[in-house]
């Protein structure tokens, strides 16, 4: 049985429908898998979570958590799944330790039933543990939000955007979180606007304006690109652009960290690419064929 | 005071009763400069920002802005300066239009100039047909392209861009970056902050702050050549990883 299966869900907002959030979204995720959205803002991960969380009704479709319809059985996956918002939702005028014996409570239970479950998070918060949730730092109240959304032991646990304005040092440490819950037997859906947290994925969905691009293993992903790749770099990247955009051989240029991401039509050997470039531009230049990263695969999927 | 100087921070310290935010920091930002300013979560770059801004007073050390001092002049720092974030930009209820008439009344531009620029902006991000449009209506890309081009719409002699692509599609990040190299070219010094490691690459220096000091500032090569290190990624993990506060 997969953890949650999504069939062709439909979802619009406006008097005349005429925003469409999520247009026939269908994929599945199995027990114990890591796995996630990725897509810009405005992409229809919000949406998507809320309705497996049952919160928002889709217009058609279907889909189940847990093995349970998200309409019809809407309590039964209450209590099965955790879920933390992407903006801050607990408690601010209760202290840390407050917020978490209410979660606990409201789902029947009490922390110490499940410690061993939220330690390796909690315990990096239980110094404050009688601090107000709305005096916390990000970080901290990021951890808070996490401890109180697992406190019931769910067996899928939604994470919309946990890394959004997050520096990238807690970041890695967040994801590293999550790799350990995952050892626990937890189905993890998390969204993410940072390509780079794909690879931390088993499985991902791209997505964009409400359609799934690809869906994939990061490195099936990678490997399904296929167009011939090129990081070019020279003293002056931004004449280097301009110019090499006006080629023909060129499908694309753009950006990439120090170096320039070239995308050619058809691929060619290193010296004629070299021999070309220099025409153009006469300074010095760097020319090495590289792998995509996720990056460049949703760059593409995207143009396509 | 000096022309060519848009920023210059020398000793500049902010304190919250015994908490220090930003720990006496020096630097000097020259005009058309990308200049990046990094650092983790609670690093100090908000509070050393808002000082910047002329919003917020320091406890002590020196600094100015467009020229002007962040003590005494910081009305009219607010008047030289621009300002974007990915939290706050436009109004969603108000037109596109509207949204350039009311930034440059803010401003204090008069009729002929507003339209004038009005006119300009709309063509040059060709959006001619859109201007009656309620910003709302329009797709995230556009809003924050349109959003950089009414904070500099005042030709501001910097403008500070606070995490200004966060959330933003990969190709619309990279438009969003063209419109900055171009800003620069035109004389207009950037001032920004990401957690897009990659957007490091693109500024001229970066500076990275750690426990609300600067640790380095540098060329993005040569931080990486001080720092071993083959991406920026790795010199910020490097430095950053050394704080030992814990704060936001």
């Amino acid at each position: 049985m997969n953890a949650v299966r999504v069939n062709s869900i439909i979802k619009t907002y406006g008097k005349k429908k005429e925003i469409t959030a999520l247009q026939d979204i269908s994929f599945e995720v199995k027990p114990s898998e890591l796995y996630g959205i990725i897509g810009p803002d405005g992409a229809g991960k919000t949406s998507l979570f809320r309705i497996l969380t049952t919160l928002l009704l889709a217009d058609s479709g279907n889909a189940t958590v847990d093995g349970f319809d998200v309409v019809k059985d809407y309590k039964e996956i209450r209590k099965r799944v955790g879920y933390m918002p992407g903006k801050f939702s607990l408690y601010q005028d209760l202290s840390v330790e407050e917020n978490l014996n209410f979660f606990a409570t409201i789902f029947n239970t009490t922390i110490r039933e499940n410690y061993d479950l939220i330690k390796d998070i909690y315990q990096q918060i239980e110094p404050f543990k009688d601090r107000k949730a709305g005096k916390l730092s990000g970080g901290m109240k990021q951890k808070l939000a996490l401890s109180c959304a697992l406190i019931h032991r769910p067996s899928v646990l939604f994470l919309d955007e946990p890394t959004t304005g997050v520096d990238a040092v807690s970041r890695k440490e967040f994801w590293e979180m999550l790799k350990r819950l995952k050892e626990q037997g937890i189905t993890i859906l998390v969204s993410t606007p940072y390509m780079d947290e794909a690879g931390l994925c088993d499985r991902v969905a791209l997505i964009q304006t409400g359609k799934i691009l690809s869906i994939n293993t990061p490195q099936g992903i990678v490997d399904d690109y296929k167009k011939p790749l090129w990081a070019v770099k020279s003293p002056n990247m931004l004449q280097l652009l301009n110019e090499l955009k006006e080629r023909n051989e060129v499908e694309d240029i753009y950006p990439f960290g120090e170096y320039h991401h070239l995308v050619l039509k058809n691929n060619i050997k290193r010296e004629e690419l070299e021999q070309w470039i220099k025409q153009s531009t006469p300074e010095a230049v760097t020319v090495e064929a590289v792998r995509p990263d996720i990056e460049d695969c949703f760059i593409s999927l995207m143009k396509n | 005071m000096s022309t060519d100087k848009v920023i210059t921070a020398e000793q500049l310290t902010k304190r919250f009763g015994d908490f220090t935010a930003v720990d006496h920091i020096s630097f000097e930002v020259q005009k058309g400069e990308i200049f990046g300013f990094l650092g983790a979560n609670g690093a100090g770059k908000t509070t050393a920002m808002r000082m910047l801004c002329g919003l917020s007073l320091p406890t002590s050390g020196k600094a100015t802005v467009a020229g002007f001092d962040v003590y005494k002049e910081n009305e009219k720092i607010k008047k030289n300066i621009g300002y974007m974030s990915q939290k706050f930009s436009l109004y969603d209820d108000l037109t596109v239009k509207e949204n350039m008439r009311f930034y440059g009344g803010i401003y204090g531009m008069s009729d002929k100039q507003i339209k004038d620029k009005t006119v300009f902006i709309l063509k040059h991000l060709h959006l001619e047909s859109e201007g009656n449009k309620l910003v709302k209506s329009l797709p995230l890309g556009w809003k924050q392209k349109l959003a950089f081009s009414v904070a500099i719409f005042h030709e501001p002699e910097i403008v500070f861009l606070d995490e200004p692509t966060g959330g933003v599609d990969p190709v619309t990040r990279r438009e969003f970056w063209n419109m900055i190299y171009q800003a620069a070219a035109d004389g207009i010094t950037i001032f920004v902050t990401t957690h897009y490691m990659d957007e490091a690459e693109y500024c001229n220096r970066v500076s990275i702050m750690v426990d609300g000091r600067i640790d380095a500032l540098d060329t993005p090569s040569q931080l990486k050549k001080t720092y071993e290190a083959t991406s920026m990624d790795e010199v910020f993990l490097k430095l950053a990883r050394k704080a030992v506060r814990n704060a936001d």
